[in-house]
């Protein structure tokens, strides 16, 4: 209609390429390590080098005489002020908190607990003055299998003892679901530990003027750590001032409350003077959070048709030694999706969470969906085998159908769109599935010494976190809302102020194409601020694929303010009635009249001049808005996997992967590619190489990056992707894609290699599925005894463990497990 | 203390180091260059990639001493005004998220455009092997590379 109307539907959907990239490419970026601060000292943190033991006494006196040392801490020096830090999310009445000292002052419960600590003028003075520290250490047994924690005879991790909760979540009737059920698959998974590993470090500046702090931090959560520091420390949140700079990556591990930030701020009180921490990767592999690390049993009830009946899901989830910010939570946010996109009668999900003298685990991308995702897809193919049927048809017949959408699951929640079949006839046509069978069946008939397996993940996953009430219902510490402003300058211009705080996502792009679509104003005239609480002090920050679908929308509302506001005074300077005005994005027209008109530019300069404002109206056409969604969003795809196994060594190629995914409208199809791109790679990476290693006295092997295998370009394969969409439920039509490709594709790895190994009599090999555990899988097969993965981990274990036998979930699943 | 003389994106420097420092320090606190960042301490990931005398070296491996005499580009000098053809390449081809492993993998993608100015994937994604990556999963890495050099990047 109009050249404004044309701007309207021009940039969703396009591929714009990125505003924040000019800085990134060329180096001008402003990473928390570049900062110097005038008179800014260096921390450098000693660390526990026992996995349990007892503080018996911390001397820091001759470092405090090293050159260049102005003050050297034991954690007894903390102790009055350093409170706890903190576990938002008490998942059950009962559960147990311990005491989470930021500095370990009485003991020490994993390898890397912060002891003492020195300030110096650089880094080299501060790590050279760690050396004069004496620590004396009365050892502790360590308690490094969660299966053996529960054991009476078990060493204590803390005084409470191991069990943190037992969360029980039971879902219609699962006796009656198991009851003379024709079949019962029963298998245990195990989840390894991971390191998230972003490639930034952690790094935090602290300033203290006047009683004011300034803290940088290397975070994906400015507004909480805030909050957090305020509780934590006692001062004033008015007083905290936090900005996130450019942010090097996070997948989760900087969604925390830190031992290091709280500590950078009481150093800074104490000293009076600006102090700066940088992590060194050893230092940071041993003690950012890791994420994963479950034992998970599961029992699956069919008809002898394949129709599901019910799921019983047990797990137990490795705390590591503490709870911290979402600790608990994690293994919780599976216990909804492990039904994920299929039919069933009944289910029943329980989790013990369990202390060992381990790093803490909390928030890794997916956060409890791949977990629960592996599991349920992995079971699926397990099913499909014992029938005798393509594994794909299997699915169909128990996914939900795309006429029944809104759809409420057996574990309660309410998918308000989808299409599994479109996702699935896509990625089946782009994977030549049928062709690629086909060829499976010669090379199994020819006996090829590399076997062709095939694997499929048709996930789900619920995102765009999440309805405050509904995490109220959950017991979690806080709401799920987002914030979003919209300064209009007097140029016409625009500030968009957001609560998101991005650290690789594309913000800044994004969210442009989308103001510049609500406001009709151009793309390049939008500037997108985020991550300090002073310039954006409102938020929830960014995790758990919430930006878009929340955020998002907060701008949507935002904007439909703005233009409320600016129609007033569009009115008064058209002499016209507010009701007679018609707004296409950009510019207010009279009805009737669309000559007479004024653009939204206009009236922003209108209401800064302010000389002719009807009556009563303020002159501002600023507007802010909170968002707070009323459900979750759905994203799902078909994912599909061929790998190449070799019989004789066990080594594992993959040959293509094929996803499509339906995450709903896009706004940046270049930006949605990469992060499926970048989730595919993490997920693979669970699949084939990544895995946290403690040695038997609590050790991290993997504290580097020569040990813990984050895989390079040679080891990844070029990926094919497509989408299909349904529209979510929200304005925008959006779901959120941050986390999509992590979750699916590490059971379609895993089901593939499963898949070419099934001949042999294989129906599991223990992720990382590394060449020797391929191997070592087909040589037990072969050998005529089948080896479970479980027995696997039990054989690799048993020279670690202290010789309990394992206890309930831990049994190996020796049968097979079909009853 | 040892004397070094280093030119770095064509500006000569004379300082005074310790002997251990290693170069990635020196540049980027004694010269300044904050634009190569540190990523790991075991020379695995590559983020603080620079040019040595043409040569990419990982600057964490390198002591200050040791670049004493010779030039240094980084990732701030890489251009000689506006975008250097991989810069222009990782931007078009959306080949970077969070952006800290950006600059050391364009430098090691340089030295390899110089060494092979037409690589195949599979050579683009041996080559940049000693790069880590946690956002991208490289596909689009490869892509920029592979235009670069379809543009004909091999100075």
């Amino acid at each position: 209609m109009t050249a404004t109307d044309e701007t309207k539907t021009a940039e969703l959907g396009k591929a714009r390429l990125r505003k924040e990239d000019e800085r990134l490419i060329t180096g001008q970026t402003n990473w928390t390590d570049n900062i110097t601060l005038p008179g800014m000292l260096h921390i450098a943190f000693l660390r526990s080098p026992y996995a349990h033991a007892k503080i018996t006494s911390v001397d820091v006196s001759a470092a405090r005489n090293e050159p260049g040392v102005i003050a050297a801490y034991s954690g007894a020096d903390f102790a009055a002020e350093q409170g706890s830090l903190p576990c938002a999310w008490p998942v059950t009445p009962d559960i147990v908190i311990p005491a989470h000292p930021p500095m370990a002052v009485d003991e020490v419960r994993y390898v890397g607990e912060a002891v003492a600590c020195v300030v110096a003028r650089d880094r080299y003075a501060a790590a050279d003055a760690l050396a004069a520290i004496e620590v004396d250490y009365e050892q502790l047994p360590p308690v490094l299998d969660m299966r053996t924690a529960l054991d009476e005879a078990s060493p204590k991790v803390h005084e409470a003892g191991n069990k943190s909760f037992d969360f029980v979540f039971p879902q219609g009737d699962l006796d009656a679901a198991f009851r003379d059920a024709p079949i019962v698959i029963e298998r245990t998974y195990r989840q390894q530990r991971l390191i998230p590993a972003a490639m930034e470090p952690r790094a935090v500046v602290c300033s203290v003027v006047g009683g004011e702090f300034t803290l940088w931090s290397a975070t994906q959560i400015p507004h909480i750590l805030r909050l957090m520091l305020a509780l934590v420390t006692g001062i004033p949140e008015q007083s905290i001032r936090v900005i996130a700079p450019d942010v090097g990556g996070g997948f989760g591990s900087k969604l925390q409350v830190t031992a290091e930030e709280v500590l950078a701020v009481l150093i800074a009180r104490k000293l009076g003077r600006p102090v700066k921490w940088t992590e060194s990767r050893s230092e940071g592999n041993m003690t950012v959070h890791h994420g994963r690390d479950q034992w998970q049993r599961l029992r699956l009830a069919a008809d002898s048709d394949g129709r599901i009946r019910g799921l019983d899901v047990d797990l137990l989830a490795d705390m590591g030694a503490y709870l911290m910010l979402v600790t608990p939570g994690v293994p919780l946010l599976g216990a909804f999706m492990f039904p994920a996109i299929y039919k069933m009668d009944a289910y029943r999900f329980r989790c013990v969470g369990v202390f060992t003298t381990k790093m803490p685990t909390d928030a890794y991308r997916g956060a409890g969906r791949p977990e629960a995702t592996f599991a349920i897809e992995r079971m699926m193919d397990e099913l499909a085998a014992h029938l005798g049927v393509d594994p794909m048809a299997l699915r169909e017949r128990n996914w939900i159908k795309h006429e029944e959408f809104p759809f409420t699951t057996v574990a309660g929640l309410t998918y308000d769109s989808g299409n599994y079949e479109a996702a699935t006839a896509r990625a089946k046509e782009l994977f030549d599935y049928d062709g690629l069978r086909a060829e499976q069946a010669r090379r199994r008939a020819a006996n090829d010494p590399v076997q062709l397996g095939i694997g499929i993940s048709t996930f789900t996953e619920m995102c765009g976190l999440a309805p405050s009430r509904v995490l109220g219902s959950l017991a979690y510490g806080a709401g799920g809302w987002e914030h979003a402003s919209i300064r209009m300058l007097p140029t016409g211009k625009v500030e968009v102020v957001t609560g998101s705080s991005a650290h690789g996502q594309g913000h800044e792009t994004a969210w442009s194409q989308i103001v510049a679509d609500q406001l009709g104003v151009p793309f390049e005239d939008i500037r997108v601020l985020h991550g300090d609480t002073q310039i954006s002090p409102r938020g929830m920050d960014t995790y758990g694929s919430r930006s878009l679908a929340v955020g998002g929308m907060a701008l949507v509302s935002a904007c439909d303010k703005v233009v409320e506001k600016a129609k007033v005074i569009a009115a008064g300077l058209l002499e016209a009635s507010a009701g007679d005005l018609e707004w296409t994005p950009g510019r207010f027209s009279v009805r009737g009249d669309p000559d007479k008109g004024v653009t939204i530019g206009e009236v922003a300069l209108a209401t800064f001049a302010a000389h002719n404002l009807p009556d009563g109206v303020e002159p501002s056409i600023d507007a802010e808005a909170t968002y707070d969604p009323d459900n979750f969003s759905f994203p799902h795809g078909t994912h599909l996997c061929a790998t190449e196994v070799d019989t004789e060594t066990g080594f594992v190629t993959i040959r293509s992967y094929v996803c499509v995914d339906d995450i709903g409208v896009v706004v940046n199809p270049l930006i949605v590619e990469g992060q499926v791109h970048g989730g595919l790679a993490q997920g693979i990476a669970q699949a084939l190489y990544e895995e946290a290693v403690y040695d038997d006295d609590g050790n991290l092997v993997t504290s580097t990056l020569a040990d813990y295998l984050v895989p390079s370009a040679a080891d990844l394969p070029s990926y094919v992707t497509d989408r299909t969409e349904s529209r979510a439920a929200n304005a925008l039509g959006v779901k959120g894609v941050g986390e999509a490709g992590t979750i699916a594709s590490t059971p379609a790895v895993v089901n593939a290699i499963v898949d070419a190994l099934r001949p042999l009599g294989i129906n599991d090999v223990e992720m990382p599925c590394t060449p020797e555990r391929v191997w070592r899988a087909i040589q037990g097969a072969t050998g005529g005894e089948q080896v479970s993965a479980a027995e696997q981990h039990e054989a690799r274990q048993s020279d670690q463990t202290q010789g309990h036998s394992p206890q309930g979930i831990g049994t190996p699943d020796q049968s097979g497990g079909v009853a | 203390m040892a004397d070094i003389t280093v030119t770095v994106d064509g500006v000569k420097y004379a300082d005074q180091v310790e002997p251990r420092m290693l170069l990635v320090h020196y540049l980027r606190e004694v010269v300044g260059k904050t634009g190569t960042p540190i990523g790991c301490d075991t020379s695995n990931c590559g983020a603080c990639t620079v040019l040595l005398d043409g040569q990419s070296v990982k600057s964490c491996s390198v002591l200050a001493v040791q670049a004493d005499g010779a030039e240094i580009t980084t990732i701030q000098g890489l251009a000689n005004g506006g975008l250097h053809p991989l810069q222009r390449a990782f931007h078009e081809e959306h080949a970077l998220q969070c952006g800290y492993c950006t600059p050391g993998m364009i430098m090691a993608a340089s030295d390899l455009l110089r060494e092979n100015p037409q690589p195949s994937d599979e050579e683009i994604r041996e080559g940049l092997e000693g790069n880590l990556c946690r956002c991208t999963g490289y596909e689009n890495i490869v892509r920029a590379v592979r235009r670069a050099a379809q543009a004909g990047v091999s100075e």
